[in-house]
């Protein structure tokens, strides 16, 4: 008998019972909510009257919506300008800080992921400071080297490009997973790679990249997730303001919830949602089924 | 890299290799320069909080702004306990740490144990289900779960917000099953002649090996729950059920918010989760480079 091979009845009652938490939050927590959401979306629902069947009505209405449309726009700016600058800065600087001829990188890397740690609430909170036109760090910053700064925030052409900035603040959590990453790749692939007169750029490109693909892949999936439900720092921070610049899908998706109490239109914005997210992540699969490399080094 | 550190490499006349040697110490000047730039970026707004929470109001808004107080108000801190309900808030918070804590690591125990330990038919199709759930953003249950809540009556109650955390968490099951997988399953084996019952192996003999793991899920249900915004403000209407999260946001929608006070919340809410970091770093790193790496 082969270790582990209790292949049994009883065995598969045992681990019904062992899952049975994740069966039952699975059912209650998740599926019933996607199910009910879908079902409320073809409702009018003010939360005080029963919900009043109206079809297509809400996804009819999101259609012409002006301000759904900028939110939508606001989130695929963040999901693709945002994350794109994010993930090369985040890889850059896992690969410094994965150069083992340099000393005291573990403190370096440690610095690097501590705001991560600081509640969103919080960076909401500091960031208004931080980004302040006349009197906050950044724009005091540029001013010793003869650079007058935007008013960030207030201002609707650098709104996003301010909260772009937040998500590399908080890109430590990618950089610690890029360079574990990193470290599974074998020294001997750069050796040759070496020896056959490749140069470091090419050494990036053709070993580092391709190695690290299904890490990149994780970490966009994450980014992308954390980008379609940002929500605590553009509520704090300018709550959608200047312009609608920084009306981000979820802020908007909570004020028709929560705010206006249109339960139906919010659902179905909840499913655009979802359908979005599931297309983005089915495609970045595909993706890196298809160029990225999966077999195990 | 150019020629001369690759002729350096293969080890040629002395004086090249003086030139690719060089070369590398430049290289390695301008990488500390660039991590010490960025390190300086991430660690700027860190000290900003810190001086901010210790400036007078006028101080505050003072242009061009002042890189540390005249005089530290070290009252900052002290008014956020007079005017501002800091330990009922803190309590709050902690209730709901304790026990989404305690519900994570009762239901993922179990929950990875059945996906790692036990064999059964589409197991691992059924796993591929857990991983997917973990990129369904909370937008898109958060409407019908709040509905369901309120049918309860669990709204303005902590319930909604600890309840779920009894029921898995499909980042915790992956990370412990990860983990599971790698203990040797002879251990099993033995302690199953020996006639435990698949319960009694979990429970004595399994996961008493999973405390790192285990340590891991606490510190991030812990980051979780002490961070989470949205859940709070959704669930919770009464002042006194507040957490220090929703608290400090409210304080914003006052006409007059308190700069300092808010700055020295922020510096209170930020400081025990860094020192708990740089306490347990072990585990904050090792969980977060498993998820990346076994992914």
């Amino acid at each position: 008998m082969k270790p582990g091979q209790f292949v049994s009845r009883k065995d598969f009652r045992n681990a019904m019972l062992f899952i049975s938490p994740w069966i039952i939050g699975t059912l209650v927590f998740k599926l019933y909510p996607i199910l009910a959401s879908f079902y409320y979306s073809l409702t009018e629902y003010t939360v005080i009257n029963p919900p009043k069947f109206v079809g297509l009505k809400n996804y009819v209405e999101l259609m012409k919506d002006d301000v759904f449309h900028k939110s939508l726009k606001n989130t695929l700016y963040m999901a693709s300008i945002g994350t794109f600058i994010t993930t090369v800065f985040a890889i850059t600087y896992a690969i410094l800080l994965s150069d083992k001829r340099l000393r005291g990188l573990s403190v370096l890397r440690a610095l690097a992921f501590i705001p991560t740690l600081v509640p969103a609430v919080v960076i909401g909170i500091l960031w208004i400071w931080v980004l302040q036109a006349d009197n906050g760090v950044i724009n005091t910053l540029l001013g010793y080297i003869g650079i007058e700064g935007p008013g960030w925030i207030a201002d609707p052409a650098w709104a996003k490009p301010s909260f772009i900035l937040i998500m590399l603040w908080t890109c430590g959590g990618a950089i610690i997973i890029y360079i574990a990453g990193l470290q599974e790749i074998p020294e001997s692939l750069y050796e040759s790679a070496e020896i056959d007169g490749a140069g470091k750029l090419r050494q990036t490109f053709s070993i580092t990249l391709p190695l690290l693909s299904p890490v990149i892949l994780y970490n966009v999936v994450t980014l992308l997730i954390n980008v379609f439900q940002w929500f605590a720092e553009p509520l704090i921070m300018t709550n959608g303001g200047p312009d609608n610049e920084t009306l981000f899908y979820s802020l908007n998706l909570y004020r028709h919830a929560f705010q206006y109490f249109k339960m139906g239109y919010a659902s179905a914005m909840a499913w655009i949602l979802l359908i979005i997210s599931m297309a983005v992540i089915i495609v970045l699969f595909a993706l890196n089924k298809r160029f990225g490399h999966n077999e195990s080094y | 890299m150019s020629m001369s550190s690759e002729a350096a490499k293969r080890g040629q006349t002395p004086q090249r290799i003086g030139l690719g040697r060089l070369k590398t110490r430049a290289e390695i000047v301008v990488e500390y320069t660039l991590l010490i730039f960025f390190t300086v970026c991430f660690l700027i707004p860190f000290f900003w909080l810190v001086s901010e929470s210790l400036k007078s109001p006028s101080e505050l808004f003072e242009v061009p702004m002042l890189w540390w107080p005249r005089v530290p108000q070290w009252e900052n801190f002290a008014l956020m306990f007079t005017s501002f309900p800091f330990l009922k808030y803190l309590k709050n918070t902690l209730i709901l740490v304790a026990f989404v804590i305690l519900g994570s690591i009762i239901s993922n125990s179990l929950v990875a144990y059945g996906f790692a330990r036990l064999h059964w038919k589409y197991r691992d199709q059924v796993f591929l289900l857990v991983l997917v759930t973990m990129v369904l953003p909370f937008q898109v249950t958060m409407i019908p779960l709040f509905l369901l809540f309120r049918e309860f009556g669990w709204v303005n109650t902590f319930l909604p917000l600890i309840v779920p955390h009894f029921f898995g968490n499909a980042f915790f099951i992956f990370l412990l099953r990860q983990f599971l997988l790698g203990i040797p399953f002879e251990l099993s084996d033995a302690a199953k002649i020996d006639g435990a019952n698949e319960f009694q192996i979990f429970l004595r003999i399994i996961t008493p090996l999973t405390k790192p793991v285990l340590a891991t899920i606490a510190i991030f249900a812990f980051l979780n729950t002490w961070n989470d915004f949205i859940g709070p403000l959704i669930y919770l209407s009464d002042h006194s059920k507040y957490t220090l999260a929703l608290g400090a946001q409210q304080i914003m929608d006052d006409l007059d918010p308190k700069w300092n006070i808010l700055m020295a919340l922020g510096a209170s809410m930020t400081v025990p989760v860094i020192f708990l970091f740089f306490i347990m770093q072990r585990y904050f790193i090792q969980g977060i480079a498993m998820s990346g790496i076994k992914a």
